[in-house]
Parts: C-alpha cells; sequence; structure tokens
C-alpha cells in the first residue's frame, strides 16, 4: 500500500528512483476511490484504461522518454470532453452521450503522459454550490458525511482531498472551484478569463466560464496550468498571451514582499463565520510581520456583485442551454406528439429544478421589455466592477478576502430558498464577474474541525505572482 | 417587480420547457425570490457607463480559413437519439 503523495515532484522522484511504478500508484487511487465509494465522487473510473496506459507511461519512464506529467493521475469534472468517454453535466438530459473528442486541456494532460482515473460528480451543468444538484446524487464531504462539499465542482474536491487522484480539473463559473477547494482543505485556482481553451467545456455562462485546478499544493497546480494554458486554434475566445513557465518561475525562491489588501466589509460581514474572520485577520497580522504591507480598503459594490453574476449568467445560460432540445444528443422525452411538445417535454425532463429555474430567469431577464432594467444594467455594472477592482490591483498586489463565509454546510440545510444557497458565492463570484485569476487556499479548521479557505485575487494573467505569494500564504500558516 | 402565472408561462413557452400547473406556485414563489434578489442593482447609477459586452481580451482572432472538417458524420450523428443513415430525426413537421 502505498502513502498519500503530498506533491507530484516527490511522485516524480519516487518513479524515477524507482520506488514506484505508474500502475502501483493507479492502483493505489483506484484503492482508495472502491473504499470510498459512499461519497459519491465518481460517475464513471476507468480502471482497465488507466492501468493499460500507466502500463504505457512506465515503459517510457524505463526508456527515458516520459512527458512533463507522467505520473500524474487525473480526474475530470463531469464538464469535459474525453473521447469516447461518457459526459453529461450530472444531467439527465445528457443521458448516454458519449465524447466525440478531447477538450483541449484534456487533450494536454494526455500529450504530456498524465492519466486519467475517471469522470467526477458536480452539479448539474455546473449550477450549484452544494453538488446535491446533481442528477447522480449528491457527493459527500470526506470530513464529515453529513456535509456538502461545496459545488458545483464537488466531485473534484473530494477526490482529491480523499486521494482518488493527484489533481482535478473543474470548472469555475462563480467560484465552483474554489468554493468546494476551500470546504474541502485544498488548493482551488481558477485562472484569468481567457486563460485556458475551453474548446470541449460544456458551456454554462460564457463570459465567467473558466477551468480551473484542484491540488494539495501551489507547485501543482502551476504545473499543470502551464501545460494546459494558452493559445488553440478551435478557442477563438483564448487569449494568445503567451504562458510562462510557472513551475520553474516557482522553483526560484522568492522572498519579494507585496502589497496587500483585503476588503474590511467582507470580514465585518454579518455572514461571516467568526473563525474564518478570526484566521484570515490572524494571516493578515502574520504577513505585517513578515514585512508585506497590509492595508483594509472599501469595495461598496460588493453587495452588488451576486445579482449582476446571477442576470448575466442565467442570460447566458438561457442561451447556452437552448442545445439540448432532444434532437442532437441525449435524453428525448418518449412522450412527444409533435416537434414543439418534444422539445418542451424533453428539456422539462431531463433538466432538473435549478437547472430550470435559472434558464427561465435567463429568459426573463433578455425578453424585449425587461432587458434594458436587467441585463444591460447588469453588463453596465460589471463595468463599474471590473473597472474599481483593476484601480485597486495598481495599488495593490492583491486583494485578500474569505473564500467563503462559512464552512461546508449540511446537506439539504439551502434547500428550501435558492437565493440561500447563492450566498455561499458571495465572496469568491467577483473574481468571476472581473475575469480576474484567484486562488483557495487552505487556512486551516473551525472549531469543529471543518476546513477553511483564504482567496486571494490578482491582476489579469498575473498567476506568476500569485503563485509566488501563495506559496509564501501557505508556509504562513 | 414580480412577475404573475401568465408570465411564467409565456417565459416557459420562450425558453421551450413544459411547465406544469402543479408546479407553477413553486416556479412563481422561486423566481420572483430570484427577481427580488437581483433587483438590487437598480440602486446603482450607470449613467454615462458603457456597458461590458465582452470578457475576451482578444481582438478579431483571426486565421486562414481552411477547411478543416471537425466533426464526420458518423461522429455528428453518434449520440442522436434518432436518426438514419445520414439525418437526425425529428417528429414530422409539415403534413
Amino acid at each position: 500500500m502505498l502513502k498519500a503523495y503530498a506533491t507530484f515532484a516527490q511522485i516524480q522522484h519516487d518513479l524515477h528512483s524507482k520506488k514506484i511504478t505508474c500502475t502501483a500508484l493507479v492502483k493505489h487511487y483506484l484503492a482508495n476511490i472502491e473504499s470510498k465509494k459512499h461519497l459519491n465522487v465518481f460517475l464513471s473510473v476507468y480502471a482497465d484504461e488507466a492501468l493499460a496506459r500507466a502500463a504505457v507511461i512506465d515503459e517510457k519512464i524505463n526508456r527515458g522518454n516520459a512527458g512533463k506529467l507522467a505520473g500524474l493521475v487525473v480526474g475530470l469534472k463531469d464538464v469535459l470532453c474525453y473521447e469516447n468517454h461518457p459526459l453529461q453535466a450530472s444531467s439527465k438530459i445528457l443521458d448516454g452521450f458519449v465524447s466525440q473528442f478531447n477538450a483541449t486541456a484534456v487533450q494536454r494532460l494526455l500529450d504530456a503522459d498524465a492519466i486519467i482515473i475517471g469522470r467526477q460528480n458536480c452539479d448539474e451543468f455546473a449550477m450549484g454550490s452544494s453538488n446535491e444538484n446533481s442528477a447522480f446524487g449528491p457527493t459527500l464531504n470526506d470530513i464529515d458525511n453529513t456535509r456538502v462539499p461545496g459545488g458545483s465542482s464537488g466531485g473534484s474536491a473530494v477526490a482529491v482531498m480523499a486521494d482518488m487522484c493527484q489533481v482535478s480539473l473543474g470548472s469555475d463559473t462563480g467560484g465552483s472551484v474554489r468554493q468546494p477547494a476551500a470546504f474541502c482543505g485544498i488548493v482551488g485556482l481558477k485562472p484569468t478569463y481567457s486563460r485556458i481553451s475551453r474548446h470541449g467545456l460544456i458551456a454554462y455562462g460564457s463570459s465567467f466560464d473558466c477551468i480551473g485546478i484542484f491540488s494539495k499544493n501551489i507547485e501543482d497546480a502551476a504545473l499543470v496550468l502551464e501545460v494546459i494554458a494558452g493559445a488553440d486554434e478551435y478557442d477563438s475566445t483564448v487569449s494568445q498571451t503567451p504562458v510562462p513557465a510557472f513551475s520553474s518561475l516557482l522553483s526560484a525562491a522568492s522572498e519579494k514582499k507585496y502589497r496587500i489588501a483585503y476588503m474590511r466589509d467582507t470580514l465585518q460581514s454579518p455572514a461571516l463565520q467568526p473563525e474564518i474572520k478570526t484566521a484570515i485577520e490572524k494571516s493578515l497580522d502574520q504577513l505585517k510581520l513578515d514585512g508585506h504591507s497590509v492595508a483594509g480598503i472599501e469595495f461598496p459594490l460588493n453587495e452588488y456583485v451576486l445579482p449582476t453574476y446571477y442576470i448575466l449568467a442565467t442570460a447566458e445560460a438561457s442561451s447556452n442551454l437552448s442545445r439540448y432540445d432532444g434532437v442532437r444528443y441525449g435524453y428525448r422525452s418518449p412522450n412527444t406528439t409533435d416537434l414543439e411538445s418534444m422539445y418542451k417535454k424533453t428539456r422539462a425532463e431531463g433538466f432538473g429544478k435549478e437547472v430550470q429555474r435559472r434558464i427561465l430567469l435567463g429568459t426573463y431577464v433578455l425578453s424585449a421589455s425587461y432587458y434594458d432594467a436587467y441585463y444591460n444594467q447588469a453588463q453596465k455594472v460589471r463595468r463599474l466592477i471590473r473597472e474599481k477592482l483593476k484601480e485597486l490591483l495598481k495599488e495593490y498586489d492583491f486583494i485578500i478576502t474569505p473564500t467563503t463565509p462559512t464552512t461546508a454546510f449540511k446537506l439539504g440545510e439551502h434547500s428550501t430558498n435558492p437565493v440561500e444557497m447563492y450566498l455561499a458565492d458571495l465572496f469568491s463570484v467577483q473574481a468571476n464577474v472581473a475575469g480576474l485569476p484567484a486562488i483557495s487556499l487552505p487556512l486551516g479548521t473551525d472549531k469543529i474541525g471543518l476546513p477553511m479557505g483564504v482567496q486571494v485575487m490578482a491582476d489579469d494573467f498575473e498567476e506568476t505572482k500569485l503563485f509566488h505569494f501563495s506559496k509564501q500564504l501557505m508556509n504562513l500558516a | 417587480m414580480s412577475i404573475d402565472k401568465q408570465t411564467l408561462q409565456k417565459i416557459a413557452h420562450l425558453a421551450r420547457l413544459e411547465m406544469k400547473e402543479e408546479d407553477t406556485d413553486k416556479m412563481l414563489n422561486d423566481m420572483n425570490q430570484m427577481l427580488a434578489f437581483v433587483e438590487k442593482l437598480k440602486e446603482v447609477d450607470t449613467t454615462g457607463v458603457e456597458p461590458l459586452v465582452t470578457m475576451s481580451h482578444e481582438i478579431n482572432a483571426l486565421r486562414e480559413d481552411e477547411n478543416k472538417p471537425h466533426l464526420n458524420r458518423e461522429k455528428a450523428l453518434a449520440n442522436a437519439p434518432k436518426k438514419d443513415a445520414q439525418y437526425f430525426r425529428v417528429p414530422k413537421v409539415l403534413e
């Protein structure tokens, strides 16, 4: 039996010194997946295939021509295309769907000799903050099985937390990587908007959607980002900005002192759990002692961030999800009489309630009579939010907030009023509204042992700096 | 602003979602809670502010217009709930 590896560097070290093999490693993760089946993390496990691939990569390691990610075992949120493998965004409407091509991010992992171990549970179409909106049932938090792992990439977070894979890829539209990372005590990165190609990522809110990375440490996130980020001829929205060699830049020691701002109102929010407040304040004090400058700032637009997000993201969702009509793929209702009833029944039977709510809200805010009042107004407020944050990031290197207002809540706790659930993204959604990179780092546990998270946000394309500082911040704790 | 049953049915039709009578009360209630929540944006003075319509940092990422089929017909049809050798099949539209 292998131990859980804290870093991919240790895995590679042991692979190259022949202490372990990829095959043994894959068996180790498969055993963990099997023994923790009750958490409902994986929707598909590609056991035989992962073992076959492990044997091939072991051979490559022996020959000395293995790729950069040889030995990295990765899980994929059920929103990323992996050719000839099932994909359904945890929705009934994609029943039976099989990917016909690889997402660019997945292709790049495979090209670098990573091993894909399976497909992970999430909230349906990445809409949710608890992983409870899945057609396959909720994923449970490994620390306390009566609690949620966060969402929407809940399965991907628990998989890393419970050592079922070394790294997971998720997607982050309003906090769906950072929030579950905080609830599960791991690292969750949402890079700059457009940093990673979204070819082969199931779309939810296209002006927000980002592929994100779950890992146990900063180095692994940096290495994976370096492999999957960058220009792609299949995605016209992806950034052409060259991708820095994040991992080697990170390995150079940096004791640089930074200018750090924290948002006072987020710490004074009545919604914030007191232990998280105390932990963040303690970190800020330590950063000061460490020589960084730390300043409290006001951000009066904060209360408008979530409403802006919910108008724009639902509008985009109503458009993106119009493609699920029972014609080209997935589920088609057997109860139809004509074309219109086929669309309507297929969609009513195939989509879960939260997805239907968001499609309806999105359709409403885009409808002719209300477009200006909602959609247009939200786009204007979005500009104000982005400009104000960009201004602050000229003055400060980073903005620190809690990742979430509370630690992991109980299953069913926020099921009566949809708006209550939305508040779980109170602090994370800002980075998506502004398109900025942000990371959630583990910050100890609350008094009943549940993980807490701190979020660091940086300016566009400042991931290198973000990684350096994150490492410093994690070393403080 | 809040919406009534009739408006909800109209939106549901636009979104091609069948809304069963027994589900309307709950959905109406949820929708109105969501609307009350986003209503807050009206407080913000946005006079003279241009809407932010794209988040991409790229301006016109142009490429050569080469013929590179992404999915062949067989693959494109592979996931269809109903198909024949060449086409997706749907219920009859014209009598």
